[in-house]
């Protein structure tokens, strides 16, 4: 076990450290990124609300929740420790430094980019995370009339809003009622926490946008470097799949990714209302 | 001469090791294209002597690029702005006339300076010596199909045997990590059916002296390839973090 820990310590096992957490960061982004594109459903939020209670209460979601906040904070605190290390190893700097004439900016503004996203992190789960498991909230009733299949112009769903003291519980049943022409009919009721309303209120604010935005530009920044630098920490490495790692990296990590992540709050800007 | 050319220089003069050093500027006057940059630094020097000054302190050897003596961090860049050169084939074409260019030693904690552009080096001697050979006399050289070794396993340890110990890869990369100059001498042994039996202890040992020294870890900005010039390849590091997992995970 002790070499373990030497091998951890070491400047190579500190790049393991480093190279694991962050893939393990890509995928969660990648998965967030994923289950956040319901935002763009023009269903009153009802299914991100859902997905949303679904993350929070599925045991085996809420165990890797807890283990991506722990990688969050280790990737972060070996960072930083990295970064400190590195800068004593060159305790006079050059007077006339060209670096990028020989490395990438992202590639060393890696510390940079990460305070920025860690910044971001506090403040968007110190929002949207905290108030939905602890501040009362505004849920949204969506009333669903199955059994039968909707004719046109006959009012299919149907949302009301509960008031945040009202709301204790998601709940889903079943009723049964007369429907507008008078015959009995049943209904589904799906009850939750509004937190796509929060979502489309909070990006009302052009300022708050512009911050997730610039977020997502330190995302793309820092995992155009990252994603492939992990593989290259772990030694895989050859002039079949560098390419391949380095293009697939860049194309989904540094592009796709944040640019429909940044899509989202822009959505609700410009779009939504 | 008509194409000689007149050069402002700003360099790093620092007594001794104690001292805390500071740039200063000089004229290089009536330079020839065709100098290479260590002997436009004689021409300097020469001037200074003249004049009763102290001539700029400059490490420097072979002067055809394989000795690895003159580290010279030139206007921003490890031995200058070329690609593959030391600074001591670093032609004065490279530069135009009334240019001002910036001459300051490596810069690490690893590498103190001892005096204006002269840095100590032994950090990396220290980092050989920790693993950098093979322990047991393997004899003269054996018939060349005595020991089958694959052509590719040879390029490659030759091309990462081509490692002079210049310590650009040092002075180019903002950890300052040695990690290119020593992968290099772990593919080099690691690649080649001699080297293979030490080469878990070889990497592990020469990693904790090379921590110790005081460089940094590796960023993988590439900045090292990219100024190394003897073109050492970053694969070779990678090869290390590989060599060096497996020696601290797998195994007794």
């Amino acid at each position: 076990m002790s070499k373990f820990f030497e091998f951890l310590n070491s400047s190579v096992g500190r790049k393991w450290l480093m190279a694991f957490t962050g893939l393990f960061l890509c995928l969660f982004v990648l998965v967030h990124m994923s289950g956040n594109l319901q935002l763009f459903k023009n269903d009153g939020g009802k299914a991100f609300n859902q997905y949303a209670v679904f993350m929070t209460t599925f045991p085996l979601i809420k165990v890797v929740s807890y283990v991506n906040y722990l990688l969050i904070l280790v990737h972060a605190l070996n960072g930083f420790y990295l970064v400190n290390k590195n800068r004593q190893a060159r305790p006079v700097k050059y007077a006339g430094a060209k670096s990028d004439a020989s490395a990438s900016w992202s590639s060393r503004n890696m510390g940079l980019l990460g305070t920025v996203l860690l910044v971001f992190i506090v403040i968007h789960m110190g929002h949207f995370w905290r108030e939905f498991h602890f501040v009362p909230m505004e849920a949204k009733q969506y009333i669903t009339k199955i059994g039968e299949i909707p004719t046109e112009g006959t009012p299919f769903d149907t949302v009301i809003t509960i008031q945040a003291k009202d709301f204790k519980e998601p709940r889903h049943y079943t009723i049964n009622q007369q429907d507008m022409s008078g015959r009995m009919a049943t209904y589904e009721v799906v009850e939750l926490k509004d937190l796509y309303g929060e979502v489309a209120e909070a990006f009302k604010s052009p300022l708050y946008v512009a911050f997730y935005v610039l977020a997502m530009i330190a995302l793309s920044y820092h995992l155009a470097h990252g994603f492939q630098s992990a593989f290259q920490t772990f030694g895989i490495r050859s002039k079949t799949y560098a390419p391949i790692i380095k293009g697939l990296g860049n194309l989904l990590f540094a592009i796709i990714i944040p640019a429909l992540f940044a899509a989202m709050p822009l959505y609700f800007l410009f779009i939504k209302h | 001469m008509s194409g000689n050319m007149n050069l402002t220089l700003k360099v790093w003069r620092q007594k001794n090791a104690s001292d805390t050093g500071r740039i200063e500027t000089y004229p290089a006057k009536n330079i020839s294209p065709d100098m290479s940059f260590l002997e436009m630094l004689d021409v300097v020097n020469e001037d200074l002597i003249k004049e009763g000054k102290d001539p700029i302190a400059f490490d420097h050897d072979c002067r055809e690029g394989i000795c690895g003596m003159c580290s010279m961090y030139i206007n921003g860049r490890a031995h200058g702005p070329n690609k593959g050169v030391t600074a001591c084939q670093l032609h004065m074409r490279s530069f135009k006339n009334g240019d001002t260019i910036i001459i300051e030693p490596w810069r690490a904690a690893a590498f103190p300076v001892l005096r204006d552009l002269i840095v100590d080096r032994t950090a990396l001697e220290k980092i050989q010596q920790a693993g950098g050979f093979v322990s047991v006399n393997t004899g003269s050289a054996p018939d060349a199909n005595a020991i089958p070794v694959p052509k590719w396993n040879a390029d490659e340890a030759f091309n990462a045997a081509a490692c002079i110990g210049c310590g650009a890869c040092v002075a180019a990369c903002k950890n300052s990590s040695a990690m290119l100059f020593m992968s290099a001498k772990v593919s080099q042994y690691a690649l080649l059916p001699q080297g293979k039996a030490e080469a878990k202890m070889r990497v592990t040992n020469m990693l904790k002296v090379h921590d110790e020294q005081g460089f940094g870890a590796c960023t993988n900005t590439e900045a090292c390839e990219a100024e190394c010039p003897k073109g050492i390849s970053v694969s070779n590091i990678a090869r290390m973090n590989r060599e060096y997992a497996a020696a601290m995970l797998a195994g007794e």
